[in-house]
């Protein structure tokens, strides 16, 4: 008992102060937003789309990047010659529409607000049920971290719980495989209404490297009215708590983004 | 005879008479050897196996033509029946006498299948109930459904119905490589991304007989040891958790999240994405880099140590851990186990130390084991390795080698084989690599250390209580996904 009193006295206090305080410090290589340049593109030069694995890269028109199939690899930023694509250090990616996550030269379209009655009903006690649908564990593996006291969403009222009659929306990871489909439709289905639905990582959203393949079906958006998009393979977790606390309203005013050294 | 990472001519796999085939497999294993892959590949179909002889090192490949019904081996050689049921199910083939011929993924190609709809074992009485849990499950946590066989609290029975993850990953794979192999591999097991991911760069240069430079080799080897440091810090918080011993589950779930954090240093991602590439890796580490993961490394040991040692000193704890979720070292070398699981056994297994490959070859690693087989037993093993991993890792960091991080791969050798091993922190990755003549993939097999570890899970429930489970599963913390690719 001394032990593990003397323990929790040496390991402290680990919560961290964010939103109130700055984020924790990223990784110098952590690629984040994109900041696309479509000027320094060569006339019909798409090596970025050649080498991209998920089609995230259009081949027609002005240079743009689908963060939804994005897998956030460096196979694009090594093939361009003139550097027009960069990742840069900002988390922020959730979006309430899919085409908002299509970004060319300007920033991503961040999550609005949820409005009226649904954000006076969950803005400050959100319950969700997490449904992993053939998700590679990476994604659930980053959901989970949320809930960890360095993290700690139960200090905004976010908390996974295992039954879906307590929760107020189900949470999607993975491409949703054909064997989980009907799992997560009843899932949801025992959600009772009003109710959300959020999308974590690019095969949640698009399918992301599974995108075609028939034991898939290309994300949660296929089967159920998705509220929210977060993208990443896997988002970071401060990722994916921005996009909870935007669609709460919980962070109106912009926070600083973090700098790299 | 074939070795880790080294391509053999396919011609040179000697194609046995089926029944000679079914011998040499039934003898391999009754000398000790164990089933390290079995599968069906080419046409007409014919099927490989991969023996491997741990003691000796020696890795034993053998092929032989497949017939529409053949013998099963399955009663006689346990650890051979999910391949076996593999085989059927991917290439429609039967096998007689299977004790346990079940579908194992529920592929779309089969007709009528529906993820969990099959006959369970069922133990009869009027006193006998049965509990049915998943695919959907209390914590968050990949899908599977376990079928319990239950007599008050005891356990008779647990089967394990999985399936539900299955994405068609190995059908994808052939014809490859592709601009998508690679995020397959990263993603066949999210959480084992440099594992799989390794093991597959090491195919390929193989196959190509592309050179990797010890500076490479060692920063994989950085990573492959982070990889099993996140997890095993990670899953001993979670066994503290569910025996409800809430200090070590805290300080460890703060913990996991430290180590993958220095897995981002070394490449933007905490599991590890865009690292290791045939060739190499993508990322060099620096002189500066190595100082701040050895400094953050060195800090995070201390707080591990003092959470984990929590464990051993209170008595709640210890009396939950042991005896729980027993394997005897029979059924798991019956099983076939791998890793971590297997040397909870007693049993010394562990590509690192057996089948060395890359780094390992010029680092030893010592096997750690432990001899009762149960939840405490598979606490502790994780606990010696955690140790292993951060010396390992503080050593390369101290002198990393020179070298291009990362050398050109050319074309692959057309018709040939290349079996390559890594032990990943749930134990024996196994891919098998067979090319075609134009030296594209005609069949791509990969074997998740799930694959051989489930069977131990429902093991280790026979003659327990159910309210155990958690606890038992947790200790051997296996892949839905790996197993149904």
């Amino acid at each position: 008992m001394l032990k593990a009193l003397l323990a929790r006295a040496r390991q402290g206090h680990r919560t961290m102060a964010y939103p109130a305080g700055d984020p924790p410090p990223l990784p110098e290589l952590f690629r984040g937003a994109p900041a696309l340049d479509p000027s320094r593109c060569p006339e019909g030069c798409r090596a970025c789309a050649d080498v991209c694995p998920t089609d995230a890269i259009p081949r027609e028109g002005p240079l743009a990047l689908d963060l939804g199939r994005c897998l956030f690899c460096v196979e694009c930023l090594t093939a361009c010659p003139e550097g027009a694509i960069s990742f840069t250090g900002d988390h922020r990616l959730a979006a309430r529409q899919r085409e908002d996550l299509v970004v060319s030269a300007g920033p991503v379209r961040l999550a609005s607000a949820l409005d009226g009655k649904l954000r006076r009903l969950f803005g400050r006690s959100l319950k969700l049920r997490v449904v992993s649908a053939g998700d590679c564990n990476a994604c659930g593996s980053d959901v989970n971290v949320l809930s960890t006291i360095g993290w700690d969403v139960g200090r905004f009222g976010i908390q996974v719980v295992a039954s879906p009659r307590h929760a107020d929306g189900v949470l999607v990871t993975g491409p949703v495989t054909e064997n989980m489909r009907l799992a997560l439709q009843k899932t949801y289905a025992a959600v009772p209404p009003p109710k959300i639905v959020i999308a974590v990582g690019a095969c949640a959203i698009s399918g992301g490297p599974y995108a075609g393949h028939p034991e898939q079906h290309g994300g949660a958006a296929t089967v159920l009215p998705v509220d929210l998009f977060i993208p990443g393979c896997p988002p970071h977790p401060l990722t994916i708590l921005d996009g909870l606390l935007r669609l709460l309203g919980r962070l109106e005013e912009e926070r600083r983004v973090p700098t790299r050294p | 005879m074939a070795r880790n990472g080294r391509a053999l001519a396919l011609r040179d796999v000697p194609v046995l008479p089926l029944d000679e085939f079914r011998r040499w497999l039934v003898g391999g294993v009754a000398e000790g050897q164990r089933i390290a892959a079995y599968f069906g590949a080419l046409e007409p179909l014919t099927l490989f196996a991969v023996l491997a002889d741990d003691g000796g090192g020696r890795l034993l490949v053998a092929a032989a033509r497949a017939e529409a019904s053949m013998a099963s081996i399955a009663a006689e050689v346990p650890q051979a029946q999910l391949f076996e049921r593999e085989i059927a199910e991917q290439h429609g083939v039967v096998f007689e006498g299977h004790p346990w011929p079940k579908p194992v993924r529920f592929p779309a190609a089969v007709p009528g299948s529906v993820a969990g709809v099959q006959d369970f074992f069922r133990v009869e009485g009027s006193e006998v109930h049965e509990v049915a849990v998943g695919p959907v499950h209390a914590g968050v946590i990949e899908p599977g459904h376990f079928r319990f066989q239950c007599h008050g609290e005891d356990v008779f029975h647990l089967e394990i119905a999985l399936g539900y993850q299955h994405r068609g990953v190995e059908r994808a794979l052939a014809g490859g490589p592709t601009k998508r192999t690679i995020p397959y591999m990263e993603t066949l097991a999210g959480d084992t991304t440099i594992g799989h991911t390794l093991a597959y760069s090491q195919a390929i240069e193989a196959l190509s007989g592309a050179g990797v430079s010890a500076r490479a080799q060692a920063i994989r080897g950085i990573a492959l040891e982070l990889e099993r440091l996140a997890n095993h810090a990670g899953d001993l918080g979670a066994l503290a958790g569910d025996v409800a011993y809430l200090p070590t589950a805290s300080f460890c779930g703060r913990l996991r999240g430290d180590f993958l954090n220095l897995t981002a240093e070394l490449c933007g991602s905490r599991f590890g994405r865009s690292l290791v590439r045939p060739g190499g890796v993508v990322f060099d580490v620096t002189a500066d880099k190595a100082a701040v993961l050895k400094s953050r490394l060195l800090a995070a040991r201390r707080d591990t140590a003092e959470a984990v040692e929590l464990l051993w000193d209170t008595p709640s704890v210890v009396e939950r851990f042991e005896n729980t979720g027993r394997v005897s070292p029979e059924d798991a070398r019956a099983a076939g186990l791998v890793g971590p699981a297997a040397r909870a056994c007693g049993i010394p297994i562990d590509v690192r130390h057996d089948f060395p490959l890359g780094i390992y070859r010029f680092v030893h690693l010592p096997v750690m084991t432990a001899h009762h087989g149960d939840v405490s037993s598979r606490a502790t093993v994780r606990w010696l390795e955690i140790q292993q991993s951060v010396q390992f890792i503080l050593k390369q960091l101290d002198g990393l080698p020179e070298g291009r991080p990362r050398a050109e791969v050319g074309a692959l050798r057309p018709d040939a084989l290349v079996v390559t091993l890594t032990e990943g922190w749930r134990g024996e990755i196994c891919h098998v690599a067979i090319t075609d003549t134009a030296g594209r993939f005609a069949r791509y097999k990969v074997v998740d250390p799930s694959c051989h570890n489930w069977t131990g899970l429902a093991l280790a429930l026979r003659d327990g209580q159910i309210s155990d489970f958690p606890l038992c599963n947790k200790s051997f913390n296996l892949s839905y996904c790996g197993h149904d690719l």
